[in-house]
Parts: structure tokens; sequence; C-alpha cells
């Protein structure tokens, strides 16, 4: 049974359809990315998940429950970082951290010493006088530290620097090899790839695309860049090709990957002197589900 | 103050609706008032008469004020009324100064609005233009009202003044509270805390007669403004004053601070959390724990005054034999007038208690719309704990206040006539037969709260109704089921005999069932985001 699996889940507020149908598996023990445009409903389905908020239809199963009915039990299994953090203002972060773990049911005093040594946060400061990225940090050792089985984090480096999102990868790792499940909501593509084992996009409350990096990255379309004898006239025509500008005795052109050989054998037949063939960056992957349908 | 002008509009369209409300029930209260007392007291030697009984009646006077001139439906509407719609005014200016200061500083808005071309002045001068407006508004509204009732115009127009001013000067007082805290909940608290001790000074000045106290309350001057009973006009220059120097010091504090900053500079905290902090409910403690200490000092302080002051009252009477005697044969007498003064000032605080439990049960919704309740909600604490935690704290808080009231003004009262055990138990009981009114209001809240969490401004609103019912109910000749709609006027008298249990029990079985009913609806409903 997967960590999380969601189907046809819509959420309606008011008139807005945040969630449209969507489905989402999250299996035990991966790191699962979770990415989409703003305002795609990627925090409206975690909110879904803790049963902050009541689906209008769909299923949800959270860790073999049910997130609403059963919600006291299973937040007793995992641990939240919302994405807008709000402390206390009368409270200090590491009182903030002892509460929220002991609220979830006891938290791990060691781990927790070792978390704020390697977040570098400070504990005695009062809520509001923290930055934003040490919030989040107060956030995310509040959950890190309890020993849970499924981790949910709502865009929870959006405020820190490179040296604290570097210790964040650290211990996410550390996390997935200790065997816990997480569930990661984040535009940071480079975090996306560096952590996570699938990645499901979600646009519009319904989920594009699911799969590891590898999976996606075949959907789509490589870069071709090729200094040919002569420029075969049905370039343009052949299936799959988009974008080809010619320059001379140069072309440039998108191809989609699953066209690829078509494409090589052509240019092969017409000369080539030079070539150079990228696969798509991350950004391009997304931007392309991003952009759809605008 | 570039953007001044923007910023009220923006103002204006948030929360227009409101403040005209407010605008409507002052205004209306006041020409209601006036129309009463016409229809009641039609000839003047009714009218005196009233007077006289007012005049002998320092209870009264310690509620509404001195009468200037009981031989005029003028005169007698001032007396009555003055007090009740300048204290809404000022309280109408505060909640519209911090709302529109402290409130947007500290939810992070000012500074969207600060890095625009704006002046740093200007977000304050638009609460200030705003309130000052409504206040404006309120004050014409009421002259043309009274005149309109057929009352000589200059006494109109003295009373509109009088009261406009009082909401002018509570103006500045909020806008200088909300410079010297971070939080507007302490913001509004300095201010209301403030016209409590106006009310308070005034009240004590009036009903033991020391001019000198009454004069220090602007509550004691606008009753001084003598609308119709020969208008003292340079009055209404003291409102203007005092508001305009106050605002001058709290623009003087502005700029030596920070946005978002108060000029108290928060200090570490600890590194670990208390062992006792491991529960919903010892999280409400402890995020209500310093708000309930206030009040409960305040409580402590009143309740003394009130208490040392009751005997006095009495004085009155005893000074003068003939009243003595008219009332002995009317049942009471010295004793019997100062029973009358503590019961009356222990109603007071009934309903300024209900004001603490409305305002401790919502402390919920303050959690909620900061997103504060999202990270608990997640942990393993069911909701109904989360919210019973907070609820908890409002109905103890409540009546540990009112106890605490009871006992210092017994104690006063006590040690004054010497009899500290018996007046104890006594005011300790007519204090807390009030506990159960001022739960039903949490109840209203937690309704609510569950229920319409957008409306939970409504349970102020209640509290306001049922203040004015108690207040004016019988003026205005209410039906008696229209009276009965407030928990108070339930509450059984204490002071005089044995209590009678049915009507507390039934005013805890409203509260249940308001509650679990708020409960019930809360568990049910989305949590709001942000
Ligand atoms: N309380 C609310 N009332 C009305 N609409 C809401 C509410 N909360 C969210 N929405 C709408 O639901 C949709 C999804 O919002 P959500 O916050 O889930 O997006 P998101 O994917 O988390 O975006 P972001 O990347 O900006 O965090 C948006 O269109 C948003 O405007
Ligand atoms: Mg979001």
């Amino acid at each position: 049974m997967p960590a999380v699996l969601i189907s046809g889940l819509v959420k309606r507020y008011g008139k807005v359809r945040a969630l449209d149908g969507l489905d989402l598996t999250v299996r035990t023990g991966e790191v699962h990315g979770f990415l989409g445009p703003n305002g795609s409903g990627k925090t409206t389905t975690l909110r879904v998940l803790l049963g902050l908020l009541r689906a209008d239809a769909g299923r949800a199963v959270l860790l073999d429950g049910d997130p609403y009915r059963n919600a006291v039990e299973l937040h007793r299994r995992l641990a939240y970082v919302p994405g807008d953090v709000v402390l206390w203002p009368t409270l200090s972060g590491g009182e903030a951290i002892d509460l929220l773990g002991r609220l979830r049911g006891g938290l791990d005093q060691r781990r927790k010493a070792a978390l704020l040594e390697r977040f570098a946060l400070d504990p005695t400061r009062k809520g509001r006088t923290y930055s934003t990225g040490n919030r989040q940090k107060v956030a995310l050792i509040a959950a890190l530290a309890s020993d849970v089985e499924l981790l949910m984090l709502d865009e929870p480096t959006s405020g820190l620097d490179p040296l604290m999102e570097a210790v964040f990868r650290e211990t996410v790792r550390e996390e997935r090899a200790a065997g816990r499940t997480v569930l990661l909501s984040s535009h940071i593509l480079s975090e996306v790839e560096a952590l996570c084992d699938r990645v499901t996009i979600i646009r519009d409350g319904r989920a594009v695309e699911a799969g590891t990096l590898a999976e996606l990255r075949h959907l789509t379309r490589t870069s071709i860049s090729a200094e040919l004898d002569r420029v075969p006239g049905d370039l343009a025509r052949l299936e799959g090709v988009h974008d080809l500008t010619a320059d001379g005795s140069r072309v440039r052109f998108h191809i989609d990957t699953e066209h690829l050989d078509k494409a090589l054998k052509l240019l092969t037949e017409s000369g080539v002197r030079g070539l150079t063939c990228r696969p798509p960056t991350l950004e391009e992957l997304f931007l392309r589900h991003y952009e759809a349908g605008r | 103050m570039t953007g001044t002008m923007t910023l009220t509009r923006l103002a204006l369209r948030r929360d227009r609706v409101p403040v005209l409300a407010w605008i409507a029930v002052i205004s209306v209260l006041v020409v209601a008032g006036a129309s009463a007392i016409a229809e009641l007291y039609p000839q003047a030697a009714q009218r005196l008469a009233l007077g006289v009984t007012v005049g002998s009646t320092p209870a009264l006077q310690a509620l509404t004020g001195p009468v200037f001139d009981p031989t005029s439906v003028g005169g007698l509407t001032a007396w009555r009324v003055t007090t009740m719609a300048s204290v809404l005014a000022a309280l109408m200016s505060i909640l519209i100064v911090t709302r529109h200061t402290r409130a947007e500083e500290e939810a992070g808005r000012a500074e969207l609005v600060g890095a625009c071309p704006v002046g740093r002045h200007a977000m304050p001068a638009a609460a200030v233009l705003m309130a000052a407006g409504a206040n404006l508004l309120t004050g014409v509204l009421i002259a043309l009202g009274l005149a309109g009732q057929g009352l000589p115009g200059a006494g109109a127009l003295a009373f509109g003044a009088a009261v406009s001013g009082a909401g002018w000067t509570f103006t500045g007082v909020a806008i200088v509270a909300g410079q010297l805290t971070a939080h507007a909940r302490t913001a509004n608290a300095i201010a209301v805390a403030t016209l409590g001790a106006a009310f308070l000074l005034r009240a004590l000045g009036d009903a033991a007669r020391i001019e000198t106290l009454s004069w220090l309350s602007p509550l004691g001057w606008a009753q001084r403004v003598r609308a119709f009973a020969g208008e003292r006009w340079w009055v209404v220059a003291l409102f203007a004053a005092s508001g305009l120097v106050l605002v001058a010091v709290a623009a003087l504090l502005a700029r030596r601070r920070d946005l978002g900053a108060g000029f108290v500079a928060p200090r570490p905290g600890p590194r670990e959390a208390a062992a006792w902090l491991r529960s919903p409910v010892a999280l409400a403690w402890r995020l209500q724990r310093g708000t309930l200490l206030g009040w409960t000092v305040a409580f402590a302080v009143v309740g003394t005054l009130f208490g040392v002051l009751a005997h006095s009252v009495g004085d009155v009477v005893r000074d003068n034999p003939q009243l003595a005697d008219l009332l002995s044969r009317m049942g009471g007498g010295a004793d019997a007038m100062t029973d009358t003064f503590l019961a009356a000032e222990l109603g007071v605080l009934g309903l300024v208690a209900g004001g603490y439990a409305v305002q401790a049960t919502l402390r919920l919704h303050g959690e909620e719309s900061a997103i504060r309740a999202d990270p608990v909600l997640a942990t393993a604490v069911p909701r109904r704990r989360w919210a019973a935690g907070h609820l908890g704290i409002a109905l103890a808080g409540s009546a540990a206040v009112l106890a605490v009231a009871g006992l210092a003004a017994g104690l006063g009262h006590g040690i004054v006539i010497g009899d500290p055990a018996g007046q104890v138990l006594r005011l300790l009981g007519a204090a807390l037969v009030q506990v159960p009114a001022t739960w039903a209001l949490a109840g209203i809240a937690m309704l609510l709260f569950g229920l319409l969490p957008r409306l939970t401004g409504l349970a102020w609103a209640a509290l306001i109704t049922f203040a004015l019912l108690g207040q004016l109910g019988e003026l205005l000749r209410l039906e008696d089921w229209i009276q009965g709609l407030s928990p108070f006027a339930h509450v059984p008298p204490a002071l005089t005999g044995p209590v009678d249990p049915a009507p507390l029990l039934g005013l805890g079985a409203v509260t249940t069932a308001l509650a679990l009913a708020g409960l019930l609806a809360f568990q049910r409903r989305d949590l709001r985001g942000n």
C-alpha cells in the first residue's frame, strides 16, 4: 500500500475548483516531488491530506487511513512543514519546537540538538524576531526531530540560503535512508532533481505528469544543432520537429524524443560535419508543462 | 503624507459596512433615548421628580453622570445617554484606528504599502481621518436627529459635539497605544483600558461628588459640555486639543521606531519549553495568561475602589434626614443605597467580564487567521481539544476576574464598615452570580467561531446589544421578551436575599448548548488558510 493514494480528488472554494480530479501516489520509502505553478493546488492537497480541509469528491488514503476521520492517529505518524511558517510571538523558537514535537507525541532531544547545530539556529529568539528563513528552520527542526513515517514539506526551503539548502538536502537523504517517506512540494528544480525519486506535476488542480525524472525526460524534446553539407528540404516536414531554424549550412531544432532516431538518420544522410545534441534541462521540461494550456 | 487619500479610500472600501453600522447604532440610540424621555415624562413636574430621584441616587449617577437640567427633555436625555453614546463612539474610534494601523503592520500588509510611494505617516493619517470622519458624521446625525425631535438647536449641536469629541479624543488614545506595542491586541487592550479608567474616574467622581475626578476623564467632559443646560462650548475645545496633542505624540513616537516594531524590544526566551507546556490547554494558557493577568489586576483595582467608596455613597442620605425619611418610607435607606450602588457597579463589571469572555474565546479565531492553528492541528491534537483549551480559559478566566472583583470589593467595603468577612462573602456571591451570563457570551462567540468564522465580530455586537438592552430597555419600554434576550437580564439579585438558582442553571444550559454546537460545527468545517 502506498503512503499516499489520491484519486479523483476535488476541492472547491466557492466557484474556484482548486483541485479538479487530482491523482497522486506516493510510494512508501520514496522522496516524492510535488511540483506545479503558483495556485495549482499543492498546498490545498497537503491541507486535505492533513484533514484541515474536507474534500468535495474523490478518494484520499494516507498511511492506510482516512485523512479526515483518522486525523489524530495519522498525525502521530507524520510531520508537516507549512509553506507559510507563522510562530507565536511570545514563544521562543526552542519552545515552539518542543511544543509541536510533544503535541505530536514526543521528540528526540538528541536529534533536536543535532539539528539545531546543523541548521545553526538560535532557539532563544522570540517568534516574530526570526527572519523568514529562520522561521522555516524552526518548523523544519520541529518536523525532522520527530520519529515519524511520513514528512509532508510545503516549499520548505523557499527562504533558506544555499548553505542551509545543502544541509536540508543532506537531512532529507538521511531521512530517506532511514526508510521515511517524504512528500516535498517545491519550486526549486535543482532540489527536486537532487532529492526526488519520482515527481508529480500538477496544473489547475490536476496531475499532468507523474513518474521518475528519467521517464519524464523521455517524454520531452531534445535540442539539436548540426553543421551539414547540405540542408535537407524535408527536415521541416519530419514528424516531431519543432522550432526549426536554418542559417546557411547550420540547422537548429527541437525534436520529440520518440522521433529522435528518424531525425538522426536524415541528418547523417545529409553529411554531418558537426553535431551537438542536448537532453532537455529540467527547466525546459517543467516550463513546457507549466505553460501548456495557457 | 503622500498617499493618505488613497489609503483612506482603501480603508473605507474594506470597512464601510461595520463603520456605518456603528454610526447608525450610536445616533439612533441617542435619538430614541430622547424620544422615549419625551414620551415617558411629558410634564415638567414629572421630569423634575425624576431629576430629584436621580440626584439622590449616586448609583445611577455612577453609571450615567449628573443631571444638569432636570426640567427639560433635552437635559434628561443628556444625562441618560451622553456617557453611553460617548463610550460607544470611543470604542468605534479605537477599533477603527487599531485595525488600520497596528493590525496592518502586524499582518505585514503595511510593508507592502510602505514600500510604495506613500509617506511614512500616510497609514496612521488615513486611520485618523477615517475615525475622525466617522465621529463627525455621528455628531452631525445626532445633532440633526435631536433637532428633528424638536429639541433646541444649540443643545442638539452641543450633544453631537460632545459625542464626536469623546470619539476624537479616543482616536488619539488609540493611535498612541498603537505606537507603544507591536501587537494589535495589546494596542486595543491599552486603549480600551484607558477608556475603562476614564469611565471609572467619572463614575467615582460623579457618585462621590468629587468634581476634580470627573474633570480628569474625557467621558466627564462629555457631560460637562452641558448640552441643553447652558452649553459650555469651551469644553469642546478640550476634546479637539487633547486629540490633536495625542496624534502629535503618536507621530513623534512613530518617528523613533521601525515599521512593525514596538517600543519594548523583545527579550530572548528559553531554549526549551517548560515541562508543563505539552498540551493544547497548556498552550492556550501560555498564550493567554498575560492578558488574563492584566484583566485580573484591573478588576482587583476597580473592585477595591468601588468597595471602598460604596459606603460614602450612602452618606448623601445620612447627611440629609429628610431624604433618609423619604427613602425609608419607600423601603430603603443609606444601606440600601450602598447596596444598589454595589449591585449596579458589579453589573457593569459583569458586562466587562463578558467582554473578556468574548475576547478570550475569539483567540481561537485569531490563531486560525494567523495560520498558527494549522501546525498545531497537524499534530496529534484533535480539533475539539484545541478549541476547548481556549474556551476553557475564557470560562475559567471570566469567573476568576469576577471573583477577584467581588473579593476586592467585599474586602474594601468590609474594612470601611468593619465587617470584612461578612462583606467578602456577600459581594463575592453578588459577583459570581454574573458568571453564567458572561459564559453565555463565550458560548455565543464559540458558536460563531464554529459556524460562521467570518462573522465572529457579531459576538461583540451581541455584547453591546446586551449592554444597551440592560441600560435602555426600561427607558425604551421594550417588551419583556426583548429585554430577556440579554443573559444579564436573568442574573438574580444577590445582595437582598437568597439567590434563585434556576436562572443560573438555565444560563449554564444555554452556554453548554451554544458551545457544543460551536465545537461540533468547528469539527466539520474547513480550516481557513491564508
Ligand atoms: N481559502 C481559500 N479560498 C479561496 N480560494 C483559495 C483558498 N485557498 C486557496 N485557494 C485557491 O485555490 C487554488 C490553489 O491554491 P494552493 O494554495 O493550493 O496553490 P499552490 O499550488 O500551493 O500555489 P503556490 O505555489 O503559490 O504555493 C488557487 O487558485 C487559490 O487561489
Ligand atoms: Mg502553496
